[in-house]
Formats: C-alpha cells, structure tokens, sequence
C-alpha cells in the first residue's frame, strides 16, 4: 500500500501580502512561505494510516520556495520518502490546473494506491486540486473528508457536508481525497529531529514532466488589488483597559450585561 | 454559442439550499442582461422543483440512492446534464459539494473555474468574476472568455431572495447511464450533534480562534463568558484540536448564528468563518493583525493582544 502525500507551500497569512508592480501577483520576494495548513493535516492523516496498516507515505511537492524544510518536517515525522518535482519554474502564481497537469503523470507512474491532498490553498483561484487532478487520472475522489479508513481495496471516507451533517462512503482504490482534518491534531517533529533529518539529506529529485500548454481551462487574471475596506469596523483606541471600558459601555447600553 | 446559465442544486432532501437560491439570483440578474435562460441541475430531490421557480427549465438526474450525496455519482450526473444542456457559464457553491465536481467537471467538460467568487458582471460576450484569495486577504478580478466557465461562489454572496420564486419551471428528466456502476456507494449520512451547548440558541457568544494559541490559555476568555453568561463559541481550528467541542464551532462546516453580540477574539476572520456569523446584531473583534478582514464585517474592533483585554473586560463586566 502506497500513499502519496501532495504538499505546497503558501504565503503566510499572518503576513502583510504586497501586490508585484504588475499587479496580477503578489511580490514573491517580500512573502515568507509556511506549509499549507491543510496539508499538514493530509499528512497526520497517511502517517496514522501508516500506523495502522503499514502503508508506505510519500510525500511529494513541486521545488516551490522552503520547500525543502516543509519535505523534511514531513521525514522527521514519519514519513518515508520524500520527492520534490524539479525543472518547473517556480518564481510566480500557478494555477491549480497547472499544477495538477504537472503532478498527474508523476502520480500515475509513481503507482499509489492513495492520494491525499489538503482541501484547498488559500490561492486557489481556479479550484481546488483534488478534483482536478482525479479528473486528469480518471479516478474517484472526495473533498473536504475529516476520516479515512483503509480496507483491502477500498477506503471508508468521512466527508463533511457543511452546517455539522457528514457523509460516510466506501471509494475503490486508487482515490484521490481533499483532506480537511485528520481524525487527530498534527503532530509535532523536535526541531533536533528535523536537523537531523536535514543533515542526513534525502530529498529525492525528480524532472517534473513539462506541463501541455495552458489549455481550455486558463483564466485570465486582470489585477489583485485589496479589498475596499468600505464596511470596516470602527477601531477602538487607547490601553487594553481604555478599550474594555468602551466594549462594557457599548454591551452594557444594549442591555447585554447581566447584573 | 448559449448564453444560458445553468445552476448546480444543492439539497439535503428536504429543502433546497439558501446558496442555490444566491445562486439562481444571481444567474437572473446576468441572464436578463445577456438574452440567456436560467437553467437547475437537481440530482435526486425530483420533488423539490416547485420551490425552483426562478429556473425556467429544472433538469432532473433520478437513479441515484436518494438523497444522500456522492461525488461521483453527482459528478457524473452533473456531466450528463451539461452534455445536453450545453450552458455559457455553470455556477455551483464553494461548497463541499461545489469543491468535489467543479475541478472535476472542468476537466470532463472542459471550461475554465473559478473559485471563491463574490461577484459576478457580463462585459461584452466576457465575463468578470472577482474572487476573494489568500483568506480575504486579497481580491482578484479575472475574465473568462470562451464558450463554457465554472465559478464557484462564496455563500452569502448574493442575496437568496432574489432568486427564491415558486412556479413551474420546465422539467425534463435525464437519463445518465453507469450512475450505478460508480465506484463510490454511499454509506448513510450524520445528522448534526446536538449534544452540549446550543450556540445558535444564544444571546450574547464569545468566540476564540487560533490567535489563543493553546488549549491552556482558553482560561481567559471563559472568564470573560462566564462574567457575560455566554457560552464560548470558536473558530475551525480549535475544535479540530479537540481543545472545545465540534458543536461549538462557527462557520461553514459548523453552525450558523446571529446573536445579539458576537465577540471574536483572536479569529481572523476567513470567508468560512464569516460564512457562519456575519449576520450577527453586533460584532466586536480583537485582533493585533490591523489587515485582519474579520474587521470589515465587525462594528468595533480592536488591535489590542487578546491575553491583555479579555482579563480587563472580564473584570469590568463582573464587578
Ligand atoms: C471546506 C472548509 C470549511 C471550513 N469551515 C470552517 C468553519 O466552519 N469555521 C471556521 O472557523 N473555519 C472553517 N474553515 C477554516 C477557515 O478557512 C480558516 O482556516 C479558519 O477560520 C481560521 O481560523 P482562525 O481565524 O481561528 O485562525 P487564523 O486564521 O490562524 O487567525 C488567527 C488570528 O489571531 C490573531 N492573533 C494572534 N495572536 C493574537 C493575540 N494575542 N491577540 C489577538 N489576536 C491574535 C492573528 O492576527 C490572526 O488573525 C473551513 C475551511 C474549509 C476549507
Ligand atoms: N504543486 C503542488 N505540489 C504538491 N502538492 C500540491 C501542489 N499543488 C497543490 N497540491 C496539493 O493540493 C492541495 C490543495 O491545493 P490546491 O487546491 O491546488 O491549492 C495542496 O494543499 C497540496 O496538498
């Protein structure tokens, strides 16, 4: 049993993003990368089925900025290999049909039985990878699943539905799953083992096969810009106790504080 | 080339979604601008076609296993309606649903996606969608030419009134062949769990994101919930930490709510979690990130550090 493991790096959110001069990406130079969320959730998920059944996890990612810590992170916890796609230019915004036009050949010959992602990237203009990549490979597929179970040929998915309802189904093998959550928190690698993992190298290299020419599926990206803060909050000002006395007054003038 | 807009319905069985009815408004609106006709796709939920009287036809795919939802089973439906259909532009939610069979239909049947759309203009024979990326962050305007588009909508976008309307909209049965034969079979559905506290039931919530950083530190805001007899409320990431429980959360994939006040403490606001409380009376937001976009759907906000004013307003409300 194989599972590979698709992860990308993404902005960190927490960060101002600045729009490039051309103003249809945001300035690459400025951002700091960090691991998409989701993925590190895709990834707890392969290593408790691998916990579970023996599976084999590969993680694999296109040579995208930090990336190598993020493939290293993923060895010192648990993972076994690790393959970082290269020969693709990595210096702007691809599309989620790029890259999934990138990552399915590599997919298909690397024979996995299982194929997690994270739900979505906080860039994905043009959809979400998990159904388009099993569109490319002609194979099943669910999103948003927050419980995987492995049986002989098939997996048992957990799917949420929105509002707190969820959907249970069994998938043949191979399948392609969005994950949302793994069934538990993602764990943590000691940094000691992360440098250790670092030092001994290991990342396998792969040449990514060149992507067809944008096809059918390209939009074209006019301009970014940051949203009109028309309905923006009005901000309170002054110490942490100047501002808790006014959100008492307001609370307290619409009657919202007991006693 | 059509100029018609097709709608993916969403439905649990019972009742058509509010974001179907966001949807056919929205598709009334373009279409009236653009010559097109207003088109459904309902899989399974053969019943429901009265309250879809905004469509003017409703194609209906049956033979599926009721109401329960199964990607491929929909996706596949969803191609055998567009095959025959044949529609300048398809608009489906960023739904789980939406995020299942937009990717994949755009492969099948190929035409561009976009995703996270909050707006939706016709220039010419073009279309403008705006989406909203990076979590709110960023707005990107993009236009789609060609002959077919995918957009994916944010709920909560457009409003449902104007495409709820009942009538009798054309209906005509499709018959897609091998929906049997799919290689996912729906196991049964959960309903949600309506153990512990209701927050949709309360007056006033205080509600926790990320920005608490641990489980440990959650202590300071229940001080200020208890001094306001409010239940505590959170963000996804919390409760998938299993740091509060699932029933707590607010959003998307949990509850809906619209309390008197809601205070966000710490949450930055992602369309997920605006999806699950914008419409609340009064919103009260602190977060040290002044781009945060949780402000531009709160009242008052504040860039003061959470572990400093939750204790003082705990304080001032308790004494
Ligand atoms: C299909 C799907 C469904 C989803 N459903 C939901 C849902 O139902 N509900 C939901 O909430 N999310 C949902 N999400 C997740 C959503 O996209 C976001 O990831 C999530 O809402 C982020 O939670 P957060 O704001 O707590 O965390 P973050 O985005 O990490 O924000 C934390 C914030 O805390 C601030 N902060 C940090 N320290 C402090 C401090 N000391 N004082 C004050 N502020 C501080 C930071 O500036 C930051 O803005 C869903 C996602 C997907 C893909
Ligand atoms: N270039 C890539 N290399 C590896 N995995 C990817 C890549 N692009 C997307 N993914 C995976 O798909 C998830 C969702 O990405 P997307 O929907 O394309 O933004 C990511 O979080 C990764 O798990």
């Amino acid at each position: 049993m194989r599972i590979l493991v698709l992860m990308r790096q993404l902005p960190d959110l927490v960060e101002e993003l600045e729009i490039s001069s051309e103003g249809t990406d945001i300035d690459r130079e400025l951002v700091k990368f960090v691991m998409n969320e989701f993925d590190d959730q895709a990834l707890e998920e392969a290593l408790l089925l691998k916990e579970s059944s023996g599976a084999e996890v590969v993680v694999v990612a296109l040579d995208e900025p930090d990336v190598d810590q993020a493939l290293y992170t993923a060895i010192a916890k648990g993972a076994d290999r690790a393959v970082k796609l290269t020969g693709v230019s990595n210096e702007r915004w691809m599309s989620t049909h790029e890259r999934a036009a990138i990552l399915a050949p590599y997919v298909e010959e690397s024979a996995a039985d299982l194929v997690l992602t994270g739900v979505q990237a906080a860039d994905d203009l043009d959809g979400q990878l998990a159904g388009v990549l099993a569109g490319l490979l002609g194979l099943p597929h669910a999103a948003v699943v927050v419980g995987v179970e492995l049986k002989d040929s098939t997996v048992l998915v957990t799917q949420e539905l929105g509002g707190g309802r969820s959907v249970d189904e069994e998938i043949d093998l191979p399948a392609v799953l969005g994950l949302q959550a793994a069934r538990q928190a993602p764990r943590y690698a000691p940094i000691s083992k992360i440098r250790q993992v670092t030092q001994a190298g290991g990342i396998e290299e792969v040449a990514a096969h060149t992507p067809p020419e944008a096809s059918a599926t390209a939009i074209s990206l006019r301009r970014l810009y940051v949203p009109e803060r028309s309905g923006h909050a009005e901000m309170l000002e002054g110490t942490p106790g100047e501002v808790a006395e006014r959100i008492a007054e307001i609370l307290r003038s619409r009657g919202l504080v007991k006693g | 080339m059509s100029n018609d807009i097709l709608v993916l319905a969403e439905h649990d069985g019972q009742a058509v979604s509010d974001i179907t009815f966001e949807l056919l408004g929205a598709a009334r609106r373009l279409a009236s601008g653009s010559g097109g006709q207003v088109a459904v796709a309902l899989v399974g939920g053969a019943g429901l076609t009265g309250t879809l009287g905004a469509a003017s036809t409703v194609y209906v795919v049956d033979g599926t296993s009721g109401a329960i939802y199964s990607p491929e089973v929909f996706e596949k439906a969803f191609l055998g309606v567009l095959k025959e259909a044949d529609p300048r532009l398809v608009l489906t939610g960023t739904s789980t649903m939406g995020i299942d069979v937009a990717g994949a239909l755009s492969v099948a049947w190929p035409a561009p996606v976009v995703s996270y759309v909050v707006g939706l203009e016709a220039e010419g024979t073009e279309l403008v969608a705006t989406s909203q990326i990076y979590g709110g962050k960023l707005m990107a305007e993009v236009a789609i030419g060609g002959p077919h588009a995918i957009c994916a909508v944010i709920a909560g976008s457009f409003p449902a009134d104007a495409g709820r309307s009942d009538g009798t909209p054309e209906v005509r049965e499709v018959a897609v062949a091998g929906l049997d034969s799919a290689r996912t079979t729906p196991r049964g559905v959960h309903e949600p769990d309506t153990s512990g506290v209701d927050i949709a039931a309360a007056e006033v919530l205080v509600s926790v994101g990320r920005g608490i950083g641990g489980k440990e530190n959650l202590e300071v805001v229940q001080e200020l919930a208890d001094a306001l007899g409010a239940p505590l409320a959170a963000s996804r990431p919390i409760t998938d930490q299993g740091w509060l429980p699932k029933p707590q959360q607010v959003g998307k994939s949990g509850k809906k709510v619209k309390p008197r006040a809601y205070l966000a403490f710490g949450i930055s606001g992602a369309p997920e979690h605006l999806e699950g409380m914008r419409d609340a009376e009064l919103i009260i937001a602190c977060n040290t990130d002044p781009n945060a976009p949780i402000f531009d759907v709160a009242h008052y906000g504040t860039t003061a550090d959470l572990f400093d004013l939750a204790p003082e307003l705990a304080e001032k409300l308790g004494s």
